[in-house]
């Protein structure tokens, strides 16, 4: 391997394991005489549970042991939790419905689990699952949220009359009813953002291995966060204290935030490894994922945006539901406020903006962060909202977005967001031409000829990411502090591992990580590893998500490196009689300015560790951990234009051009940057065109298979045209902003401002299905022709 | 999945016989269907008879004027023939669009039509074409084979052996596919014959699986061109409709793959 520094397109280190079948998953493991676990799930969407008959099932051949929610309860283990607390605007806290790994008296969804089998093997567990009786009686139940806080609604939880969570809202009121008295214009839309379902491609799988003698747990799991995983699992869930349990993340098959959270069905194998005494191995069905994996997104708000005169927006009113499901996901409650509703001044200079969001338990999978997480909901909502007004009031969707651009930094928002840096109209630019926008009249015409209807849409889109200044979320109401640690260990032969808290499961983090190193030390990529997922070997670190780890946990290694720096000059000064400040670093060397004295990294390592010649004082060798605690969100931004052809005849949506021009500050490895990119505009397009999540009247979920539910697939996207605009990030040692969730983010309101412009009707929802399309433009021929 | 016991058959006979003998025996036609509902444990065969091993049951020839193919054909063997591409090429172009290349390569022509799913691509091309089904027991008109939704006139122990097709002067099949499972919302198979007869069949939208569109049908033989079926709509209220689309849609469907494939047959 080359050494291949910051900007460097290095092929990814990891792929080698990953193509040729060395990858090793939490199900390929395999402890010593390890069982397996079945869930008896509730076939209802809300449910009374009268009786569970474990009888038949519990002297089935290879049956441990049948466990059900009681034995749960009477042995102590806690709760699910939510870990961020939110205040309604009459300043009560959020109403939270008790959540129990395996539930005793009232289901909630269809697919909740009631009761768990372990057995010798995966057949014997999943007969005597099917063998478990469990008496139901029905309750009413209610999917949709608009509909829960409805006055004939099913009560979900006690605790949260009326269904309602909470009653939050961010902004000045006051200030937003002025704008809108004095608007010259004003334009209103209902907007939902579809539910969708992460679909990462390894499922969710646990293996947890009690070790009776050292009262010790093991767990194997498929987690962004394993060190947040052991913190809940021994603070709230009174699973094991910290050091009796070790969590282990090995290789991840995707998360897109599905994996964040504290599931069920991990805390029930390792209390059930303890129970019957054996590791205890479950690996979720892919209908079990759609089931209980959580879901993403789920609002439906009413907005109203007020303009003035001249087209500039003085005024935003928001009012949104957020469907939250049956239970309070560990971080459901920050996604539809803190991580949706700052974001609503989108790349906008907006004085006064009041969001509303009610949040509502339904009889759904619980809904908690999906890549985006809030930022998408926000993004699809004002870039909606911006296209329409555009249309509404006559000018080009480009002009009216620069009529109303922030253009000085830092930029104090309405709601809490400080931008730091940003160039929007460099993106929009930018995206423009690479879209060619003024040929799209041309282009149209031609379509038409062919009998197609073209259309093209604008998404200006800003997140923040960089999660996040422990301070400042503490103070909304985190549970925890969002910093990242690091340690650079450096071995006596020169080479050097990474231990990081954050957690690779497709970033490409052993690549751009040790990207780092070669960037400092002239060194080659081989020489360096990165250790991460394994909370015997890493310290403690807050995990993957939010598009974090390049601007926290590479802070972090930066400020540990900084440390390894500076002692390994001090040697180097000592080692060759030379001043500190004249120790230069540069390709795998120790030099001294001006001279040809020098010392190669090894050398000086190997000293470190000798120590049989250090500085006066100096304690031997060469290892420094660092803890970044960000000091403000980050801001990518960029613009996205989308290019639709839609058959008039059947509706269908064909992507023929997207351009996606970005802003992620300093790019560690362009071809990861791209990768992400490509993925998360894929995630997007599936939102945007495809994914339905669709419940039946009494809560069955009708789209649980892949049978039904469409996932984007390779001829659903197209060539992606792609581009990026530095402006450096001020907050952060590398000028990083992140790059991972903006795809997603920035895409589906380019999509749909596109096909409602091909179309002419402005009344589409999420995904916009074909015959929806079909629908609306026969509806748009038949008005034209009246 | 549940227990169950792999046969392979080296004849028809011998097939028929092994499912005879079992308590409650599936064929196994390539099990692109069969083994996913089995995993998901929504079917639990004692055992299984795999027929896809057959010698005299595979390949593809010409015949007295009609293609026959041997039930235990892989569907990516007909999208390939060249026999077929030149002669039929609406069943080539069928057959190669058939799930992906995995199934292509696993799922049978006898297989697939002896499931009869109301979403399969095969039977709009029996009817058709107005091929005919060699079984175990006998021959029957591909009409007289689809009964309904997954349902045939085979007997628990008749598998079938061949299809024939007769050859046509054009044929080209037209298939708008559900976006996620990439079965047919509406597939539109037609044929018009040296006699100047034509059939239109349909399949994926129809409540019973694949039906015949005769008033396509009589328009075309009067008119072979895509717009002497563009003002014909089939009656919505024996569609299909579900999540992915209402009968409506799935009526305005039938018409556009039936124009599409009219003009793809020229």
């Amino acid at each position: 391997m080359a050494v291949e520094g910051i900007g460097a397109r290095a092929l990814r280190k990891e792929d080698k394991r990953f193509i040729t079948g060395k990858g090793r998953y939490t199900d390929d493991i395999v402890a010593p005489g390890m069982g397996y676990a079945a869930f008896v799930r509730s076939p209802h969407a809300h449910a009374r549970i009268k009786s569970i008959d474990t009888g038949a099932a519990s002297v089935m051949p290879g049956v441990d042991a049948v466990l059900t929610g009681d034995q749960l309860v009477g042995d102590g283990i806690g709760n699910i939790i939510c870990g961020w607390m939110i205040h309604s605007k009459d300043g009560s806290p959020m109403k939270m419905g008790g959540w129990r790994a395996l539930e005793p008296e009232v289901v909630r969804h269809v697919g909740q689990a009631v009761a768990v089998v372990v057995a010798d093997t995966l057949a014997q567990a999943r007969d005597a699952a099917d063998a478990v009786v469990v008496d139901y009686e029905e309750l009413p139940s209610v999917t949709n949220a608009v509909a829960a806080l409805g006055p004939d609604a099913p009560q979900i939880h006690p605790e949260a009359e009326g269904n309602l969570i909470f009653d939050w809202e961010i902004g000045d009121e006051a200030a937003v009813n002025a704008a809108f008295e004095n608007a010259a214009h004003v334009t209103r839309m209902n907007i939902e953002n579809n539910r969708v379902v992460p679909n990462p491609m390894e499922p969710r799988a646990a293996l947890a291995d009690y070790n009776s003698a050292e009262e010790h747990f093991t767990l194997y799991t498929t987690s962004q966060n394993p060190h947040v995983a052991r913190l809940v699992l021994s603070a709230f869930y009174n699973i094991a204290p910290e050091h009796k349990l070790r969590v282990i993340a090995p290789d991840v098959g995707g998360g897109f935030g599905a994996k964040i959270y504290i599931y069920p069905e991990e805390m029930v194998c390792l209390w059930a490894s303890k129970r019957v005494n054996r590791p205890v191995k479950w690996a979720c069905d892919r209908t079990e994922a759609f089931l209980t994996d959580a879901h993403g997104r789920d609002h439906q708000s009413e907005a109203e945006l007020a303009l003035d005169s001249d087209n500039k927006i003085i005024g935003l009113r928001v009012k949104t539901v957020a469907n939250l499901g049956a239970y309070m996901s560990l971080f459901s409650s920050s996604v539809p406020t803190y991580l949706y509703a700052t974001l609503l001044s989108g790349q906008y200079n907006i004085p006064a903006i009041h969001a509303n969001v009610k949040a509502v338990y339904t009889n759904t999978t619980p809904v908690d962060a999906y890549r985006g997480a809030g930022r998408p909901e926000a993004t699809f909502l004002i870039e909606r909202m911006m296209e329409t007004a555009a249309r509404e009031v006559g000018l080009s969707p480009a002009e009216f977005r620069r009529r109303n651009f922030v253009r000085s930094f830092p930029h104090q928002t309405p709601v809490i967001m400080c931008y730091d840096a940003g160039d929007y109209d460099a993106t929009l630019d930018a995206a423009m031409s690479a879209a060619d926008y003024d040929g799209f009249a041309a282009r149209k015409a031609e379509a038409a000829s062919r009998g197609k209807l073209r259309g093209i849409g604008i998404s200006c889109y800003i997140e923040a990411c960089g999660i996040a200044p422990s301070a400042a979320v503490g103070s909304l109401g985190a549970g925890v502090g969002l910093w990242e640690s690091a340690e650079v260990r450096v071995n006596p032969v020169g080479t050097i591992e990474i231990l990081t808290g954050s957690h690779s499961h497709g970033q490409g983090h052993e690549t751009t990580f040790s990207q780092l190193i070669c960037e400092r030390f002239g060194l080659d990529s081989d020489s360096v590893s990165i250790v991460h997922g394994d909370t015997d070997k890493v310290q403690f670190g807050m995990g993957t998500y939010g598009s974090r780890s390049g601007a926290v946990g590479m802070s972090a290694i930066v400020k540990a490196l900084d440390k390894v720096e500076a002692k390994a000059k001090k040697i180097a000064a000592h080692l060759m009689e030379a001043a500190e400040g004249d120790i230069q670093i540069e390709g795998g060397e120790l030099k001294v300015a001006g001279t040809d004295k020098k010392l190669s990294f090894t050398e000086v390592a190997l000293a470190a560790y000798t120590a049989h010649n250090l500085p006066e004082g100096m304690e031997p060798g060469l290892k420094e951990g660092a803890f970044y605690d960000p000091t403000n969100f980050t801001f990518p931004a960029g613009t996205y234009v989308c290019e639709v052809e839609i058959d008039p005849e059947t509706g269908k949506t064909e992507i023929v051009n997207f351009v996606a021009a970005d802003d992620f500050g300093k790019i560690i490895n362009p071809m990861i940057v791209e990768g992400q990119v490509h993925g998360g505009l894929t995630q997007g397009i599936g939102q945007a065109l495809l994914e339905s999540v669709t419940y039946g009247e009494n809560g069955q979920l009708l789209t649980a298979t892949y049978m039904d539910y469409a996932m984007p697939r390779a001829d659903d996207v197209p060539s992606f045209n792609l581009s990026t605009h530095e402006t450096l990030c001020p907050g952060n040692p590398l000028g990083i902003k992140g790059c991972g969730e903006a795809g997603a983010i920035g895409s589906p309101p380019a999509i749909i401002n596109a096909i409602t412009d091909a179309i002419g009707n402005n009344d589409l929802t999420m995904p916009a299905k074909p015959e929806k399309v079909w629908a609306l433009y026969q509806s748009s021929m038949k008005q034209a022709a009246e | 999945m549940y227990e169950t016991t792999y046969h392979r058959a080296g004849s028809a006979a011998d097939a028929a016989r092994m499912i005879a003998e079992s308590e409650d025996g599936k064929f196994l036609g390539g099990g692109q269907t069969l083994l996913p509902t089995m995993k998901q444990r929504l079917a639990a065969p004692s055992d299984l008879v795999d027929v896809t091993k057959i010698a005299d049951m595979k390949g593809i020839r010409e015949e007295g004027g009609q293609i026959v193919i041997g039930a235990a054909t892989a569907h990516a063997e007909v999208a390939a023939s060249a026999v077929i591409k030149s002669r039929l090429p609406g069943l080539a172009t069928l057959a190669g669009g058939i799930g992906d290349p995995a199934v292509r390569h696993m799922g049978t022509i006898g297989g697939s039509i002896a499931n009869n799913d109301p979403a399969a691509d095969y039977p709009a091309a029996l009817v058709g074409l107005g091929a005919s089904v060699t079984t175990s027991k006998r021959t029957l008109s591909a009409e007289d084979f689809f009964t309904g939704m997954f349902d045939t006139a085979l007997d628990d122990d008749e598998v079938v052996v061949s299809v024939s097709f007769p050859v046509a002067e054009k044929t080209a099949y037209a298939k708008y596919p559900n976006p996620a499972s990439r079965y047919a919302m509406a597939g539109v198979f037609v044929a018009r014959h040296g006699d100047g007869s034509v059939r239109v069949a349909v399949t994926g939208a129809g409540q019973s699986g694949v039906f015949r569109a005769e008033d396509m049908e009589a328009a075309l033989a009067a008119n072979w061109s895509p717009d002497a079926v563009a003002g014909i709509s089939v009656d919505s209220g024996g569609m299909l409709h579900d999540v992915h689309g209402s009968a409506h849609y799935r009526a305005n469907l039938v018409t556009v793959m039936a124009k599409r494939a009219v003009a793809a047959a020229g």
